[in-house]
């Protein structure tokens, strides 16, 4: 079997694998309001961790970061390790790279601080994976069956009224700066990990981490302050219904449309966050060997890569709600399609639970779009140096988003 | 037991904390360990290092990214929920008001940015 084809399928298997546990979790809402609250909270943490995060977590260091890498380079890419004689895209190399990392040694160098080296893992990890416990992966449920469509904003309503909300940890209605506020507290763990193993690349790599992550994180709250002029809200939920309003019937108000400069602004600024390449001066490999990360081995080294993965899709994710629309189907409505504006009757009408489903499987597509760009940019532009990374953050993307903001405030003004 | 919204956080918390820990509890103690004095030394491309990381200095530019960092995170501090509630003071009728006012906050702190700039304080070389 061709690798390409295998990838393909590995995909579709996959993705299909965690629309059925998602779907089948909405088909027992049924009984769910039975179930004691914790087992329900368990249950939606389960499925958007395990279901959501480490699937295209896992999926980028198999396919982005391994596969398509050696595609891009005229590579074959891992294919040794294997599963009863089929490669399976490199799969099973995904798996045994995590059981190899498990019985590594760890080494703890020379004048290191045991207890900030232990941390500083554990520390990057934490604020990566608790982001998520505010996105909303799909709309509230409406629990005694199809909502009403009506022509205004909000668009569906529930017949008595009752929402249950099964695709949010928290429902928070200050979500965006929650979310933000989680994220930067990743640049502890980069510095502690850094300044703990007495080592200077580490030294120098922590300093670099915590300086362009506090640059760009300027960059990161401004270049939103538009959108959030727009919508009024901070609730992330609200601002993805927000975002299925049409204009002229046709055009789908997604940030995207509304602030285009600002999604590229953020967009850059989530790459420059996640110390991806051409970001990736903090790791600096061809200078300062690994950056902060240089000391730690095994198990430890393995968390704080999985960390820069789940920050990564993190970002992607606020990325697709902010911008492209979340779970939000281009003219899909709670009884179907409305093309040119909500009419009375749906044009192509469909079940709700499919439309649930069609929902979840945007969200999904958006972040893993956002994400392989974000692999496509890693492996074709060359990294900058990193005062050039400096000098962006400060003299390019601030003033840039500040302008953006100030123009669009004054155009809401004159509208 | 009834459970509010931030018993669900307090939950996720507590799970991701616990995986965290297990993580590097496990990486401490499920592989071997027979410490060498080579493997012990602090990886510096092989060669001895000299001196600890600990004393030796860096750049003073990490303090200047600091310092501009408080002023420009505070002032993304303001303009957000000034965004946000930007729609209610329209409402009242204070729109034009509101606008000059944030426009007078902002374009204080984009002089002291361009002062920065101007005296060197954004400058790598």
């Amino acid at each position: 079997m061709p690798n390409w084809l295998a990838i393909i399928l590995f995909l579709l298997v996959v993705l299909g694998a965690a629309t059925g546990v998602i779907s089948g979790a909405v088909w027992s809402a049924g009984f769910l309001p039975a179930m004691p609250g914790w087992l329900i909270i368990l249950l939606k943490i389960g499925i958007i961790v395990f279901g959501f995060v480490m699937l295209v977590a896992s999926l980028m260091t198999l396919v982005g970061d391994r596969k398509q890498s050696a595609k891009i380079q005229n590579r074959i890419g891992p294919n040794r390790a294997t599963f009863f004689g089929q490669s399976l895209g490199g799969l099973p190399h995904f798996i045994a790279d995590g059981i190899k990392m498990l019985f590594k040694e760890d080494i703890v160098p020379n004048g290191a601080h045991r207890t900030f080296h232990m941390v500083a893992p554990a520390l990057i990890f934490i604020p990566a994976l608790l982001g998520f416990s505010v996105i909303p992966f799909m709309d509230e449920y409406c629990s005694t069956g199809a909502p009403m469509v009506t022509p205004n904003y909000p668009f569906e309503l529930c017949p008595n009224g009752e929402w249950l909300n099964y695709f949010q940890v928290i429902d928070l209605n200050s979500g965006m700066l929650f979310a933000f506020a989680i994220a930067s507290i990743e640049v502890y763990g980069a510095t502690i990990a850094g300044w703990a193993a007495n080592n200077k690349y580490s030294l120098l790599g922590g300093m670099r981490s915590a300086a362009q992550m506090i640059s760009y994180e300027v960059s990161l709250g401004l270049s939103l302050a538009g959108l959030l002029l727009i919508w009024g809200t901070l609730d992330l939920n609200e601002m993805v219904r927000l975002q299925g309003k049409l204009f002229a019937g046709w055009i789908p108000l997604w940030g995207i449309v509304i602030q285009p400069v600002a999604f590229f602004l953020f967009f850059l600024v989530g790459m420059a966050e996640t110390k991806r390449p051409p970001f990736d001066q903090p790791e600096g490999e061809s200078e300062i060997v690994a950056g902060y990360f240089t000391e730690y081995s095994s198990m430890k080294f393995a968390v704080i890569q999985l960390a820069e993965y789940v920050a990564t899709v993190f970002l992607a994710t606020l990325t697709a709600v902010f911008f492209l629309g979340g779970w939000q189907v281009p003219f899909l409505f709670a009884d179907g399609f409305h093309f040119g504006g909500i009419g009375a009757q749906p044009d192509i009408a469909l079940p709700y639970a499919v439309v649930i489903a069609m929902r979840i499987v945007a969200m999904l597509f958006k972040v893993l779009v956002v994400v392989w760009l974000q692999f496509m940019m890693r492996w074709t532009y060359p990294s900058f140096r990193y005062d050039q990374v400096m000098t962006m953050g400060w003299k390019i993307v601030l003033p840039l988003s500040l302008a953006n903001f100030f123009v669009t405030a004054f155009i809401v003004l004159i509208i | 037991m009834e459970i509010g919204n931030y018993d669900a956080l307090v939950i996720f918390t507590v799970l991701a904390v616990g995986v965290a820990t297990l993580i590097v509890l496990l990486a401490t103690y499920l592989g071997p360990t027979n410490p060498t004095k080579e493997k012990q030394i602090p990886y510096e491309s092989g060669s001895d290092p000299i001196g600890s990381p600990r004393d030796s200095r860096f750049s003073v530019k990490y303090y200047m990214v600091a310092l501009s960092f408080i002023l420009f995170d505070l002032e993304a501090v303001f303009v957000i929920p000034w965004a946000v509630s930007w729609r209610q003071s329209e409402m009242l009728g204070h729109g034009l008001y509101s606008f000059g006012v944030m426009a007078i906050f902002v374009s204080i702190l984009t002089l002291g940015l361009v002062y920065e700039w101007s005296q060197g304080g954004l400058e790598w070389d």
